[in-house]
């Protein structure tokens, strides 16, 4: 939680990482590679808000089982917004990819978000 | 301020006359509700929405003012305090329920006041100036009701908090400082409880003064009537009182039995049950959905999902949004036709009817998940709901041949005027 907001942390799987790098950035509302969007050496580590930026429910996706829309991401029941493997906008409303909060890892296995 | 024939208040009690003398209100009542009001004697019940309105109105406000005397605005208990009006409070449950149900009674009203506006031409002139005081009054009544649905800090509060100060991000530039000045942090919490209480409570006693104005405004060409024809002698008119005060009392009888059937029988049926949730910043429910009578607006904010043109699809589903009720605004210009009534309109009747479903069917997708079909649905019944104003009126009003018009409105209600001079006023 950061700024009463959740954040959402995700440990990407080397397809899912395949995934966000297959896709060409001129198709993109909100252009980004993966790597803009995760600290080197740590690319597996995607970390965002989980604020959707259109009008900031909490996508759905983060825990086991729920749906992760047609992207494999992350999905915002509220308007229909759907989110990438790197978290970046493909469908709906929403204008932005999720945001990435300013963070730095103090030890290998720990962030510190602000 | 009325017709010559108006009767003049003579008080015949030397108190009255006393008064009358120093501060003129019985005066003033018998003016605007009482036989020195003379009235359109073929209005029918559409009529009686105005005085509902102002009867939901006064609901409110009484319901409001007790409940805040037990509700408390801080996040942290603010859920728990209205629990405890629930269970605890002596009648507790009693006005939180007439107090729900009494914002669902006042959209219900209120729009078929406004379907009246709509199919008698009420808009205009002499009448636009009482159009767009009830426009206003209209916004005002939205804001009021989503910041009081706020209060109870459920799941929906929180999140509908969220998402429509959310649509203040949309704006370009200061959009994301302007969102979390108005909530007065990142996202809703205790700041933002705390202010919508104070404008909850405020707001009410604003749409008063504007109800005075509105109602100030219309005494001055007096109501319009189902035929549209402006009243020409006094054989035209009716004192309000008691012709309408019967009437309008009548109609108070009908809107209580359907109330007191909402507030006891199905108290919950239009709420949503995620609202007896404790607030939770961590997780939305599965199916967001505003208060019912925001659903066509809502509808319309989600059926953009594109960018156009160089507008993002968040700003232009926000921009359609407020649109679609700022175009009211401009009705009495939009709509040139001379006719007011729909009576002698036969294109604007059926146009107008096609729009009412319209809304219905918008109204009916804002309030489904954003899935296909609904998302589709929305866009068409979106793209027509503008069409409407922008394009369909301006064209119908300058085709349309009008039916013959009745020469007065006791012709209309008795036949031939000679007939009727003869005739005593029904
Ligand atoms: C234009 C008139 C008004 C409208 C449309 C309106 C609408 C609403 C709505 C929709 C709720 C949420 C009810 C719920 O889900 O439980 C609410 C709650 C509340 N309102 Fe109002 N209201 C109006 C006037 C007032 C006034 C005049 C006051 C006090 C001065 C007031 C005080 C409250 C309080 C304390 C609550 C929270 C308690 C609760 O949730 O039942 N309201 N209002
Ligand atoms: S808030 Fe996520 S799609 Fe609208």
């Amino acid at each position: 939680m950061f700024r009463k907001q959740p954040v959402f942390v995700r440990n990407l799987t080397p397809k899912e990482i395949a995934a966000a790098y297959a896709v060409p950035l001129s198709s993109l509302r909100d252009p980004q590679t993966l790597a803009e969007r995760t600290k080197p050496g740590h690319e597996n580590w995607l970390i965002t808000m989980g604020v959707c930026t259109h009008l900031g429910c909490v996508p759905l996706g983060a825990a086991e089982g729920e749906p992760r829309g047609e992207f494999g991401g992350y999905f915002c029941p509220c308007h229909g917004s759907q989110y990438d493997t790197a978290a970046r906008i493909r469908k709906g409303p929403a204008p932005k990819n999720l945001e990435v909060p300013d963070y730095k890892f103090t030890t290998p296995t720990s962030v510190t978000i602000g | 301020m009325s017709f010559p024939w108006a009767n003049e208040y003579t008080p015949t009690h030397p108190f009255m006359q006393w008064l009358d003398a120093k501060l003129p209100l019985p005066r003033f009542v018998y003016n605007a509700v009482g036989a020195g009001y003379p009235v359109p004697r073929n209005l029918n019940y559409f009529w009686n929405f105005g005085v509902l309105a102002g009867f939901c109105l006064v609901i409110q406000i009484v319901t409001g003012v007790i409940l805040a005397m037990h509700y408390a605005a801080n996040s942290d208990i603010a859920f728990a305090s209205v629990e405890h009006i629930m269970r605890d409070v002596n009648w507790g449950w009693m006005m939180r329920y007439a107090h729900a149900n009494g914002a669902s009674a006042f959209f219900v009203v209120v729009y078929i006041h406004i379907f009246r506006g709509f199919f008698y031409g009420s808009y205009k002139a002499p009448r636009e100036m009482i159009w767009l005081l009830g426009v206003v009054i209209f916004l005002l009544m939205m804001a009021t009701a989503f910041m009081g649905y706020v209060l109870p800090w459920g799941q929906m509060s929180f999140w509908g908090a969220q998402v429509i100060t959310g649509l203040f991000s949309a704006i370009p530039i200061v959009g994301n400082a302007l969102h979390t000045w108005l909530l007065g942090g990142f996202a809703p919490d205790n700041a933002a409880l705390n202010r919508f209480f104070s404008l909850h409570f405020l707001l009410p006693f604003v749409i008063v003064g504007l109800v005075i104005l509105h109602i100030w405004a219309l005494h001055i060409p007096g109501s319009s009537n189902p035929t549209g024809v402006e009243v020409k002698s006094e054989s035209d008119t009716v004192p309000f009182h008691p012709y309408y005060t019967a009437k309008d009392g009548f109609g108070l009888g009908v809107f209580l039995v359907l109330y007191c059937a909402l507030v006891f029988f199905f108290p919950n049926y239009l709420g949503h049950p995620d609202n007896y949730i404790p607030a939770n910043p961590m997780q939305t429910p599965a199916h967001i959905v505003p208060e019912w009578y925001f659903w066509p607006f809502y509808a319309i904010l989600r059926a953009f999902t594109q960018n156009f043109l160089f507008i993002p699809a968040k700003l232009m589903g926000v921009l359609a949004m407020f649109s679609a009720i700022l175009m009211w605004f401009f009705l009495p210009w939009l709509d040139r036709s001379p006719v007011r009534s729909a009576r002698y309109r036969p294109m604007y009747k059926w146009f107008l009817w096609v729009l009412v479903v319209d809304v219905v069917v918008l109204g009916y997708c804002g309030g489904s998940p954003a899935e296909e079909p609904f998302v589709m649905i929305s866009q068409i019944a979106a793209i027509y709901y503008f069409l409407h104003f922008l394009v369909i009126l301006p064209i119908v009003s300058s085709l349309e041949r009008p039916e013959p018009l009745p020469f007065s409105i006791t012709e209309s209600v008795l036949g031939r005027d000679e007939q009727a001079a003869l005739g005593v006023p029904a």
